[in-house]
């Protein structure tokens, strides 16, 4: 039996007393693998990818990583959020704010900025350290949100739409930047996105959530080569015709409103 | 009026203070110095009844740092900006008061010769410091920088622990506004029953005065942290230490210092209010009575000049202390 890194077990939950907002969800991510969630917004998404994290409990079934049921933030977890200017303390420069992750290993100073330093360069931003968030352009910030999420040296990294607040160019770049990592680094990945062309191209796999409340409508393989090219991937026959059945099941017939 | 320049005081509210130094002065500047932050001549010579209202009136305003200004302006022109006013007011105070004679009204040049006779025209190797300076001025300084410091830590760490616990705030809460809305002043009496007269006494009504604004604001500050960031600790799994240190702190700063600002002032009026006291002996306070009952008119006026400066060194060194732990636009 191959190693099942992330395990979702007919999982659910609600706010309060308010409506469900996700359903029986069951998913496993193997080992390496990028999978991306994608839905409309309001699907639960979020909220899944919290349950993941250990940040909220689920009220039905359980989550397990590596064999282990996360009842709180497991460790080697890296998480990238959207809102990159909020989720870097502005008060601390680049290397500070990337090495945060190796406080709770009690590294000494030197150490600490050896390794944001590594990190750095990693996501292509080889000498920034010394200078804040607030001085870096948006790509350039979720670059240093994504090199303090590998500092944990993450078994798993979960990615909350975190391209959804730059412009084309960049998020291009990022996507490839991500697609590096992954290849290289045999990063577990899994990459929350309401966009159907990212979902497609990123992804190893791409999981459909729908709302209403949340569950999975449809899980589909991605069989692009793994070497992929923003012009060259996306004019193949194999990707525009995955593409469609996504956004199929995204916006199924009769529900689109015109 | 915001950290009021010793010499900005017209001759009308200079005039209304002046005139009854020991008790009268509690009515007349207290408005002024419940209106803002002013920790100037105003905030000294309202020694009574701006305390109360100080508090409830700058607690909930929370002014951002050292708002960043382009520095266009040429430097004659800044400094005909900032020291225009005062200068053309000392100016017609000198010119006013000379020409009216007045014994209860010495001109300023008088008031600072006499100041500088009285205190700092000591010898050398005690920095000109004279007799009378080390037995008032000194004591007195102390009392607030000791009272302040006690206040501000305090605050501080009750602050982090209130903010951090909503259970806590909410019990703290009607507590905190009550706390907040008596009049420092008033708490005075009751320091003296639980301290004996003296520094021990004038300290506590410092702390017990001055503690509340820095606790409410950090707990603020503390309660208004980013929730994403709550949540990329959480992920970060950051120690407790390195949360207060690296998040909670540096998040609740601007509201800390707008606190700090806040007890500074109360630390000085309650400096000279606890000074005023029947039972103490030496202080800037106890000469301020003294010389009111001496009817020496000039080292009242000294007295007040002194506080004023001194209201505006601290608060000027506090924004300077500001200024350097943030980092953040």
């Amino acid at each position: 039996m191959t190693a099942h890194m992330l395990h979702i077990d007919h999982l659910g939950h609600r706010y309060g007393v308010g409506p469900p907002v996700l359903a029986d969800i069951q998913l496993t991510v193997p080992d390496g693998q990028l999978v991306t969630l994608v839905g409309p917004s309001g699907c639960g998404k979020s909220t899944l990818l919290r349950c993941v994290a250990g940040l909220t409990r689920p009220a039905e079934g359980r989550v397990t990583l590596d064999g282990e049921p996360v009842d709180r933030v497991p460790d080697r977890l890296g998480v990238v959020f959207q809102d990159y200017s909020r989720s870097l303390f502005p008060w601390l420069t680049v290397r500070d704010n990337v090495s945060l992750p190796l406080r709770r290993q009690g590294l000494g100073r030197a150490r600490r900025h050896e390794e944001a330093a590594l990190m750095l360069e990693q996501v292509g931003l080889a000498g920034t350290g010394k200078q804040h968030p607030w001085q870096l352009s948006g790509g350039m910030q979720q670059r240093v949100a994504l090199a303090r999420a590998l500092a944990a040296r993450p078994a798993l990294l979960l990615m909350d739409e975190p391209f959804g607040a730059l412009d084309a160019q960049t998020r291009e770049d990022l996507e490839d930047l991500l697609l590096r990592l992954h290849r290289e680094g045999g990063l577990t990945v899994l990459f929350v996105t309401h966009d159907i062309d990212e979902s497609v191209y990123v992804g190893d796999r791409v999981v459909v959530l729908a709302p209403g409340p949340g569950h999975v409508r449809a899980d589909l393989p991605v069989e692009l080569p793994p070497v992929r090219d923003q012009i060259a991937t996306r004019a193949l026959p194999e990707f525009t015709e995955l593409r469609a059945e996504v956004g199929r099941a995204v916006r199924p017939a009769g529900t689109a409103t015109p | 009026m915001t950290g009021g320049h010793p010499a900005t005081g017209s001759t009308e509210r200079a005039a209304g203070a002046g005139a009854g130094a020991g008790a009268g002065a509690e009515a007349g500047a207290g408005a002024e110095a419940g209106a803002g932050v002013g920790v100037g001549a105003g905030a000294g010579v309202g020694a009574g009844a701006g305390a109360g209202a100080g508090v409830g009136a700058g607690v909930g305003a929370a002014p951002g740092p050292g708002s960043r200004r382009t520095r266009t302006r040429s430097l004659p022109r800044t400094l005909l900006l900032h020291l225009g006013v005062p200068v053309a007011a000392v100016a017609a105070w000198q010119v006013a008061a000379e020409a009216h004679g007045s014994v209860f009204f010495p001109p300023p040049a008088r008031i600072v010769a006499h100041a500088y006779d009285l205190w700092f025209s000591g010898p050398a190797r005690r920095l000109f410091l004279t007799d009378d300076a080390v037995a008032n001025l000194l004591p007195s300084i102390g009392r607030v920088l000791a009272g302040f410091a006690l206040a501000a830590l305090a605050g501080i760490v009750l602050g982090l622990l209130l903010g951090r616990s909503r259970t806590a705030y909410a019990l703290c809460d009607p507590v905190l506004q009550f706390a907040r809305a008596v009049p420092p002043p008033a708490l005075v009496p009751v320091s003296v029953v639980f301290f004996d007269l003296g520094t021990s006494m004038q300290l506590a009504a410092i702390v017990f005065s001055a503690v509340w604004p820095v606790l409410i604001n950090t707990a603020d500050g503390v309660r208004g942290v980013e929730p994403l960031r709550l949540d990329v600790a959480a992920v970060l799994r950051m120690p407790l230490a390195a949360r207060i240190r690296l998040l909670y702190l540096p998040s609740a700063l601007p509201r800390i210092f707008a606190g700090l600002r806040l007890s500074l002032a109360l630390s000085l009026i309650l400096m000279v209010f606890s000074e005023l006291l029947p039972g103490t002996a030496d202080g800037i306070g106890f000469q301020l009575v003294d010389a009111q009952t001496r009817s020496d008119l000039l080292t009242v006026w000294a007295v007040l000049l002194f506080l004023g400066v001194l209201g505006h060194l601290l608060n000027t060194l506090l924004l300077a202390l500001e200024r350097l732990v943030h980092t953040a636009p």
